[in-house]
């Protein structure tokens, strides 16, 4: 469906995609995770042929996307990050005209997804809020018949209630056998909604593949009551000891070690949980001084 | 009012260039036009012609209002009758852009999240303006004393202005309560002033003076500036616009920060069959311009057309005029040579109406609506050429409109209603070529250097100043020859040579080429 190796694109000075990958395969839902800046709106720009690589391979639905960018657009669809609408003219409008310029959108859908998205289709362009407006483009995008929805940050100003319906939706499109490109900096809706994940950062792609294949690499968090104090312990991450209570994180390759290592002291009562997306996240974020802020919440204490 | 301090700041910041422009510009018209009459009608006995001729014809009454008497200053300040109503534009345009706009845009609820007061503003908003429009009427004043006219007619003058600007920023600042969207607000402030315009022009043009009373433009003029001044009417303006802003200020308390105390209209929940097309989108966002540009040449047109045959018979009588005319314009007849006059300038503000057609597409990338249609299957050129169409053909459309009126209005002066319809829209469509010429270089610029789009704007300028002040300032040919309207044939009346228009038509294809050509290759955004 996409691939994209090598990807580079530079504004001026700043170098906004450095050699970025991204293979999304067809029927899955694809999550692009990274910071903002991390140059995910960049590279669905040149998916779409607004923008023009400086250097790599990029395809899209078998095609290139700059030379045959108006073919490929009548199979995919597309939500901006921020969406903005014509101020005279109203979300009814806008929702069918985007459907008949990508070729037809079908109706049943259209007035299912207006009703569950609780939008008013009447309402002028200037008149709505940023997450109306964002709803316009996902009813635009989720009623029209095509393979691949590009969805660049979807849900930034929808409420928690309409995040729901968006869940909804994508877990629907995928029913249907499209296939979606999310991209987020929201960890828990990607966690969700999700089959594949590639994170970004910088320009780079840092990490991909599924989530079960992205946990393998990182830490589990333990925390247990034990019937004496642990003493030294080797190979962990965030060590806590407070008498005979202890948490840590732990690498895969060492958990083994740890657990006999607990085990050897008697152990009362234990909890481990697998990691988050977030702190995987967290983890490839914390290297950059730019990212001061991600790094100090890993301080905080594993309950 | 807390933080009024900071946001009139900010205000300044960001109107730096375009208030001074309007203040300079408008401020400087009267005097130029004054000392332009001074000049061509020497002699109280050429003067007083002048006035009486002028002050007879119907239509110039309607566009000017009354002539008050006939020396210099008094004559250049009702041929400039037309100024305050722009001042009056400049000011409700400037109020609108820092309340209603802000609003709507979402950065006044920015702002209002620091510490700022909830009538912040609209007070900076105001004090902004009205320091422009007093800062108009001081230079006004100052450009009439610096000349030798007496100092109670140019302070009566300044004044008169200043007032009317004030009038309508109220006005303004009433409709900015009024409607959620800036284009309604602004819609109310314009009708306001326009159903000004129309009291004034109506009461006028037929000598019912008290329907010239009910509109604030007569104000001004009812101040009787170098023709033995009145000075009471200054209290009435004061007095609306002090009612006004008070009007203003419990209207907003009355509402939320973004909201209107009128309902936003509702649109259908649909699109109309029709909708389907890039270029249907473009027309839905550009009929309502092409019409206003109509009707205002349309309008401009007939009173002017009706006025020809006076001015005519004027300058007929005035023999130094008659010699420069005849210099300038290669033909003897008095009347082709002032339509001609009138055509020229019309082109230039035609040519406007283009630039700002062909760069609507660049306001449509640059607010990221562009993007959203160019990820569905409308191909680039298709997207540029459906705005274009509309910087190329309007203009045309415009055109023949105005020549048709202007045709109209002048035959009916001289008993050949139609016959001078064909002559009069050749004049004005041989303008075309010079006005694509513009329009063609807005969309180079567009595809091949984005970011210095308003360079069309800044040529429109120059090619202005040339056409007005170029003979009179002696500016070299070449110079001159930069300007396309340089070489457009001075019609009604004037040889027609088509190599000047072949060729200026070929550079604007080129240049409209180039621009696609570049969009094609470049970013989008």
């Amino acid at each position: 469906m996409i691939s994209v190796s090598g990807l580079t694109k530079t504004f001026g000075r700043t170098r906004a995609l450095d050699g970025l990958d991204l293979a999304v395969q067809p029927g899955e839902v694809h999550g692009f995770l990274g910071p903002n800046g991390a140059g995910k709106s960049t590279t669905i720009r040149v998916l779409l042929g607004l923008l023009r690589a400086d250097a790599g391979e990029v395809r899209l639905l078998g095609g290139d996307p700059w030379k045959d960018a108006v073919e490929l657009h009548r199979r995919l669809a597309y939500v901006p990050g921020d969406v903005t609408l014509w101020p005279a003219l109203s979300g009814g409008e806008v929702i069918d005209l985007l459907g008949r310029l990508r070729g037809g959108l079908n109706r049943t859908r259209k007035n299912d997804l207006i009703e569950r998205f609780a939008l008013d289709p009447r309402k002028k362009g200037r008149a709505y809020s940023k997450g109306n407006r964002q709803k316009v483009a996902l009813v635009a995008a989720l009623a029209s018949d095509v393979e691949l929805l590009l969805l660049d940050e979807p849900t930034s100003g929808l409420d928690p209630l309409m995040e729901a319906v968006f869940t909804e939706c994508v877990a629907e499109a995928r029913g249907q056998g499209r296939t979606i490109l999310l991209s987020s900096h929201i960890l828990a809706e990607v966690e969700k909604l999700c089959d594949r994940v590639s994170i970004v950062r910088d320009g780079r792609t840092v990490e991909t593949g599924t989530l079960a294949e992205l946990r393998h690499l990182t830490r589990t968090s333990i925390s247990a009551e034990l019937a004496a104090p642990p003493g030294d312990m080797d190979g962990v991450h965030n060590l806590r000891v407070d008498g005979t209570r202890v948490s840590f994180e732990v690498d895969g390759d060492r958990l083994d070690e740890a657990l006999r290592h607990l085990l050897a002291r008697g152990v009362l009562s234990l909890t481990s949980r697998p990691p988050t997306l977030e702190e995987l996240f967290m983890r490839h974020y914390r290297s950059t001084p730019d990212h001061d802020g991600y790094g100090e919440s890993r301080e905080e204490p594993v309950r | 009012m807390n933080g009024t301090g900071a946001l009139v700041r900010l205000v300044l910041r960001r109107d730096r260039l375009i208030i001074p422009l309007w203040v300079v510009v408008i401020a400087v018209l009267p005097i130029t036009q004054t000392s332009a009459i001074a000049e061509l009608y020497t002699g109280e006995q050429e003067l007083r012609r002048f006035a009486e001729s002028f002050g007879a014809n119907p239509a110039l009454q309607s566009l000017y209002g009354p002539i008050t008497h006939w020396n210099a200053a008094a004559m250049g300040t009702w041929r400039a009758g037309f100024t305050p109503v722009i001042l009056a534009l400049a000011s409700l345009l400037t109020v609108i852009r820092h309340t209603r706009v802000e609003e709507e845009t979402g950065r006044r609820e920015l702002l209002g999240s620091a510490v700022l007061g909830r009538h912040a503003g609209l007070t900076a908003a105001l004090v902004v303006t009205a320091g422009a429009n007093l800062a108009a009427g001081v230079i006004l004043a100052l450009s009439f004393v610096s000349q030798g006219h007496p100092v109670a007619g140019a302070l009566a003058l300044g004044s008169g202005y200043a007032a009317l600007g004030l009038v309508f920023a109220a006005v303004a600042a009433v409709a900015a309560q009024l409607t959620e969207g800036a284009g309604g607000a602004r819609g109310f402030a314009l009708s306001a002033l326009g159903l000004a315009f129309l009291l004034r022009m109506a009461g006028d043009s037929t000598g019912t003076a008290w329907l010239s009373w009910l509109s604030p433009i007569a104000w001004g003029q009812r101040m009787r500036p170098f023709a033995g001044e009145v000075w009471w009417p200054l209290v009435l303006s004061c007095a609306v616009t002090v009612l006004l802003t008070a009007v203003a200020y419990v209207l907003a308390d009355r509402r939320d920060v973004a909201g209107g105390l009128l309902p936003p209209r509702l649109g259908p929940a649909g699109a109309a069959a029709g909708l389907t097309s890039a270029f249907a989108l473009a027309w839905r966002l550009h009929r309502g311009t092409l019409a206003a540009w109509c009707v205002g040449v349309g309008l401009f047109g007939a009173v002017t057309g009706a006025a020809t045959k006076a001015a005519t018979d004027t300058m007929a009588g005035n023999s130094q005029l008659m010699a420069i005319m005849v210099a300038l314009g290669g033909t003897t007849d008095m009347s082709d040579v002032f339509l001609a006059g009138l055509v020229g300038i019309f082109g230039i503000g035609v040519a406007g109406y283009a630039v700002q057609a062909a760069l609507r597409v660049r306001a449509e990338e640059v607010a990221q609506r562009g993007e959203p249609l160019l990820a569905t299957a409308v191909s680039r050129v298709g997207w540029a050429a459906s705005h274009l169409v509309f910087a190329l053909l309007g203009p045309a459309v415009t055109l023949v409109v105005l020549g048709v009126c202007v045709g109209v209005a002048y035959g009916a002066t001289v008993g050949d209603l139609f016959g001078h319809v064909p002559r009069l829209v050749g004049a004005t469509l041989a303008q075309l070529p010079a006005v694509w010429t513009l329009a063609a270089l807005a969309i180079a610029l567009f595809g091949l250097a984005p970011r210095l789009v308003g360079v069309s704007w800044a040529a429109l300028a120059v090619f202005l100043l040339f056409g007005q002040v170029g003979a009179v300032l002696d500016l070299p040919q070449p110079l001159l020859d930069l300007s396309p309207f340089s070489h457009l044939p001075k019609l009604p009346g004037g040889e027609v040579s088509a190599l000047p228009l072949v060729v200026l038509t070929a550079v604007a294809a080129a240049l409209t080429a180039a621009g696609l050509y570049g969009f094609r290759r470049r970013d989008v955004g």
